[in-house]
Parts: C-alpha cells; structure tokens; sequence
C-alpha cells in the first residue's frame, strides 16, 4: 500500500495536489457505493448463516446432500487446477515462444470464456460432448462433465497470469544455462519453471475461486443429480427454491470463506517466492 | 533458437544440428497438444452451436428471434446493460480515484470490497441480494409496503448486475492513476485549472485505456450474467427472463433452435466484444509497461459468467 506512494513524492503536500478539493466528498460516494452494493448484502448473508448459532452453520454444511455437492465442487476444482497449472503454462509457451502463422487469433481466443455467457458456454459443451454428440462422446450427466465445464471457464486465468511473465524473462539466463552445457529439460527445470511460478499460483488460486463458485457453465451438462452430479453452487440455488435460505446461507459462506482463504494463501505465497511487493 | 547458435560457437556442429532437432520436436509437439486442446475445448464446442443453429438455414434463426418471448428478454437484457454500464464506469472512477488519491479511514477496507465480487459465487451474490430485499426481510417488506419491488423485478436484477460488473473499471483504472502519479495534476491546479476541468482534461484523458477496457469487460459480463440474475430475477418469461435466462428455459423446453438461436445472438456480441479486448489491450499494455509484470498480470485476469 505505502509503496505506491513512492512513486508520488509530493503526496504529502495535502488537498491543495486533488483535482477536486471538495474534502470527502469521492470517499463518501465510494463508501455508499460500495457498502450498499457489496457490504450490506454480505453483511446479510453472515446474519442468516449464523441466526441459528454455529452449530446449526455446522449442521447445516454438513447435511449429507450439503457435504455430497461440496465434495463434488472441491474434487472437481482441484482436477481442474492441477490441469490447469500444466496446459495453461504451456499454452502460454506456445503464445510467447513459438511462431506459427495464425498465432495472434489463438491468442485473442484465449479470452473467449471471459466473453462468451456461462450459460452459452454450457449449451456449447452440451452440443459437443452431450447426448447428440457428433463425436460420440457423451459425458453429459457425470462429474467429467463437471470438469469440461470448469475448463473451460478457467482456460484464460493461468495462460494470461503466465503470458507477461514468460515474455518478460530474461533470455539471456537460458542461453547462458544451455552454453554452459545444460539440456533443454534442465533449462526449462532449473531456470524457466522457478520464473514462473508465482504467475502460476496466481492463476491457479483465481481459477479455484471460480470453480467453487461456478454455475452457468455446468448446470445444463452436469445433470445435477444429487449426490452424484449436483455442485454447491446448485445446491445453494435448490435450496432457495425450497425456501431454505438458512441452507443456502451456511454453504455460501462456506464458498466465501473457502475461496478468501485461497487467495490469501496464494497470494502470500507469490509474494514469498517473487520478492515483489505488489502495488494493487 | 538463439541458444543453439550460442552452442555452435562453441562445440561441434554436429551435437548442435542432433540438439536443434531435438527442440524442434519439442517445440512442434508442445504446440500441437496446446492447439489440439484448444481445438476440443473451445473451437469445436462453439462451431458446432453454429453449425446446429443454422443446419436447417437461416428460417429457423429468424423465427426464433422473432418470437415475443425472445424480443421481451433481448431488450430487457439490452436495458439492464444501457443502466448498469454507465453506472458502474462513473461510479468506479469516483471510487478508483478514492482510493488511490486520498487517504481516508476505511480506505482499506474499501480496496479489499472492490476484489469481493470476482472471489464471490454469482449464486451467493443473488443470494445474498435475496436475503436484504426478499419478500422475508424487513427491508424488503417495507419497499414492499411502499409499492417498490426489488427481488423477482428490475431493480433486483440491476442490483445484482451491478454487483457483479463492479470492479471491472475499478480495477482497471486503480493501477493506472497509481501510475501517473499527480504530477500533471498538480500541474493543471497550479495553473488555474478547476477541479472538473482538471479531471476532464487531464486525469481522464490519461486513463482512458483503463476505463475503456473495463466498459467493454462490464459490457459483456452484464449481458451475460446469468446466476446471479436467475436467483433474484424469478425468471418470470416475458417479464424478468433475460437472454441468458431465456437460453436455459428454452434448453429445458426442449426447444433447441430457440436455445441455440438465442445463444448465438449472445456469442456474437462475445466476439464483438472480443475484439473490443484485443484493440484496448494493446493501448492498455503500452501505457502500463512500467508495471511489474506479475501486477499487470493480476489484473489482466478477470473472470467473468
């Protein structure tokens, strides 16, 4: 936070450096903003998920369906990230250090999921990989589904985190690890992999946090089967439409928690490994 | 490449020509799996919607689109987007410049609000949209006694749109007025300059790219919003059923050239948007070189459904 302040000596000289001295008048607009759309709201959700005390949070979380649609999220997100974190990094290898003619249009294609509505994104795999497949493979109604989906809405997070990295890295490292007689699998080891790993932690704790979260991608190709194929995300909204917002509350704030929690992790861990203090 | 060269300087050009070939398969391979992936993962999927929307010719298509029920949640989506854009762009600059210009108490805890919404669940954001303006709480039943209906109506879906397309323009426009620090600023005051003067001449010129990436990121979120507009909106057809809404109902009706037709309408603006994207993004980058490159990369990453 303070370092960004080095970048403005002059911060300190007070109202007179604002492009609008009118006191607190942003701040205040910010903090109604903010709090009406953000705080209260959340601030709800806390209130209904703890109105019965923690025992009934717990029970709430760990009713059997609860705990199967968890379970089902949690197993699938980590699939997905582990995936991820290996063809998301080789991806972004392929966009930096690779030329093939078309190359630009794969790289804009990268962004299609953050473009493209969960929901389309959903009835797009269910053409391809559901019941009427042209390719004969039918995965609707099952937890591979479950993984296609996340995928695809988490493609860009690795891919983008490593990309400007990737193309920031000193060449010369490398050059001089293989004419000092390292082989290629070495250099990539010992000095490409160690560069990249914090943009690829970064982008896989943002790739978990939407995989908990996610749900227009997979409603419609994963059936959601209770105990089977039914993600917390459905859960929580099966729950609302039984009138069982004290349900729903206690699973989201678990999601809520859960995902803060990664990025935290996450992010301390980049901040360990990379040495940089970042500005946002 | 270049490191094979390096080697031949050095050692026999035999070892060089085994190893060039070597990296050469390595690299085709590497490239191969990459494409192949993105081929089965999104390149198909999404040419088949088209190739299934239009296998029976453009009569289907048209009749689709058409239809009431598809017109009423095309311009209702259209609406939510005209509202909640502009609200989010002039809103999020205010805040953006909040929070990097001034030192307030709570400042902090407003940054940390701002990320909210990307780690939230769309579900839990409806969620807990639900649980303040619902039918069941006081607050929702006191609108509800002076004739305001938030949940299952428009205003309960602008909440919810704004919710989640709130910090797209905030992030954007935070690192660059980091960046520019207030030197022009200053500058501009000094010489006479009113406060609006300034911020129209100098400050908003400067994070135009900014602000213009984040209008196109909030654009295509708040067209296709879908889980936290399904919770609050009741999906009532023809009356609160948004486009993304409209794709399931349709999808569940069976009705699959209503589903595609609908779908391909919404991913056509994707690709527009798209290509928005890639024009900012080079301007976004450019200005924001300075920048550690693990920062631009956070924020380049936004996510979105």
């Amino acid at each position: 936070m303070t370092s960004a302040a080095g970048a403005r000596p002059i911060e300190g000289s007070g109202a007179h450096s604002r492009y609008d001295g009118r006191g607190f008048l942003g701040p205040g607009i910010a903090a109604l903003y903010l709090g009406l759309i953000v705080l209260i709201p959340l601030a709800a959700l806390l209130w209904q998920s703890l109105s019965g005390g923690l025992d009934q949070l717990a029970a709430a979380i760990t009713s059997p369906q609860a705990l199967a649609a968890i379970e089902v999220t949690f197993a699938s997100s980590a699939v997905v990230v582990l995936i991820n974190a290996v063809i998301g990094t080789l991806i972004a290898w392929v966009l930096v250090r690779d030329d093939f003619p078309g190359k630009a249009i794969v790289n804009g294609l990268i962004d299609l999921p953050f473009a493209l509505p969960t929901i389309v994104t959903g009835l797009t795999l269910a053409t391809l990989y559901g019941p009427r497949s042209p390719l004969g493979i039918n995965l609707a109604y099952s937890a591979p589904a479950i993984v296609l989906a996340l995928l695809f809405v988490t493609l860009p997070f690795v891919v983008r985190s490593v990309q400007p990295v990737l193309l920031e890295l000193d060449r010369e490292m490398e050059e001089a690890g293989a004419s000092l007689g390292a082989s290629s699998a070495t250099v990539i080891r010992r000095i490409v992999l160690p560069n990249l790993v914090p943009a690829i932690l970064t982008g896989c704790a943002l790739a978990f946090a939407r995989c908990i979260g996610e749900f227009g991608s997979v409603v419609l190709i994963s059936g959601n089967v209770p105990y089977r194929t039914e993600v917390a995300s459905v859960y929580i909204i099966s729950q609302v439409e039984a009138d069982q917002p004290g349900a729903a509350a206690a699973v989201s704030m678990l999601l809520l928690v859960t995902s803060l929690a990664v990025l935290t992790v996450f992010d301390l861990l980049r901040r360990r490994l990379s040495r940089h203090d970042e500005l946002a | 490449m270049t490191s094979a060269t390096h080697t031949g300087a050095a050692t026999g050009a035999r070892v060089v020509e085994g190893s060039a070939a070597a990296r050469r398969i390595l690299r085709l391979s590497v490239r191969s799996v990459a494409l192949l992936y993105l081929l089965f993962l999104l390149v198909l999927p999404v040419g088949m919607v088209f190739v299934r929307t239009f296998e029976g010719g453009l009569g289907p298509f048209l009749a689709a689109i058409s239809r009431p029920a598809f017109q009423s949640a095309f311009w209702l989506t259209i609406q939510i987007s005209l509202i909640t854009v502009p609200v989010t762009t002039a809103l999020g600059i205010v805040t953006g410049l909040a929070i990097v210009r001034r030192r307030f108490p709570g400042r902090g805890l407003l940054n940390a609000l701002v990320d909210l919404p990307f780690a939230l669940s769309p579900v839990v954001i409806g969620l807990s949209l639900f649980l303040v303006y619902g039918a069941d709480s006081p607050i929702g039943a006191f609108l509800e006694s002076v004739g305001v209906r938030v949940i299952f109506a428009m205003p309960g879906m602008l909440l919810a749109t704004i919710f989640v397309c709130l910090p797209f323009v905030i992030r954007e426009v935070i690192p660059v007025l980091r960046e520019i620090g207030t030197d022009q600023e200053e500058a501009a005051h000094t010489l006479g300059a009113s406060g609006w003067s300034t911020f129209w001449r100098v400050t908003l010129p400067a994070i135009r790219w900014g602000v213009m990436y984040g209008i196109i990121l909030a654009t295509a979120r708040s067209l296709g919003e879908y889980g936290a507009v399904a919770i609050v909106s009741g999906k009532i057809a023809g009356s609160t059923e948004t486009m993304t809404v409209h794709v399931e109902e349709r999808y569940l009706a069976f009705d699959l050239v209503g589903a595609y037709s609908a779908s391909i309408v919404l991913a056509t603006l994707a690709i527009f948007v798209l290509i928005g994207m890639q024009v900012y993004q080079s301007g976004r980058l450019r200005r924001r070189r300075t920048l550690e490159p693990a920062a631009a990369a956070g924020s380049a990453v936004t996510p979105g459904g």
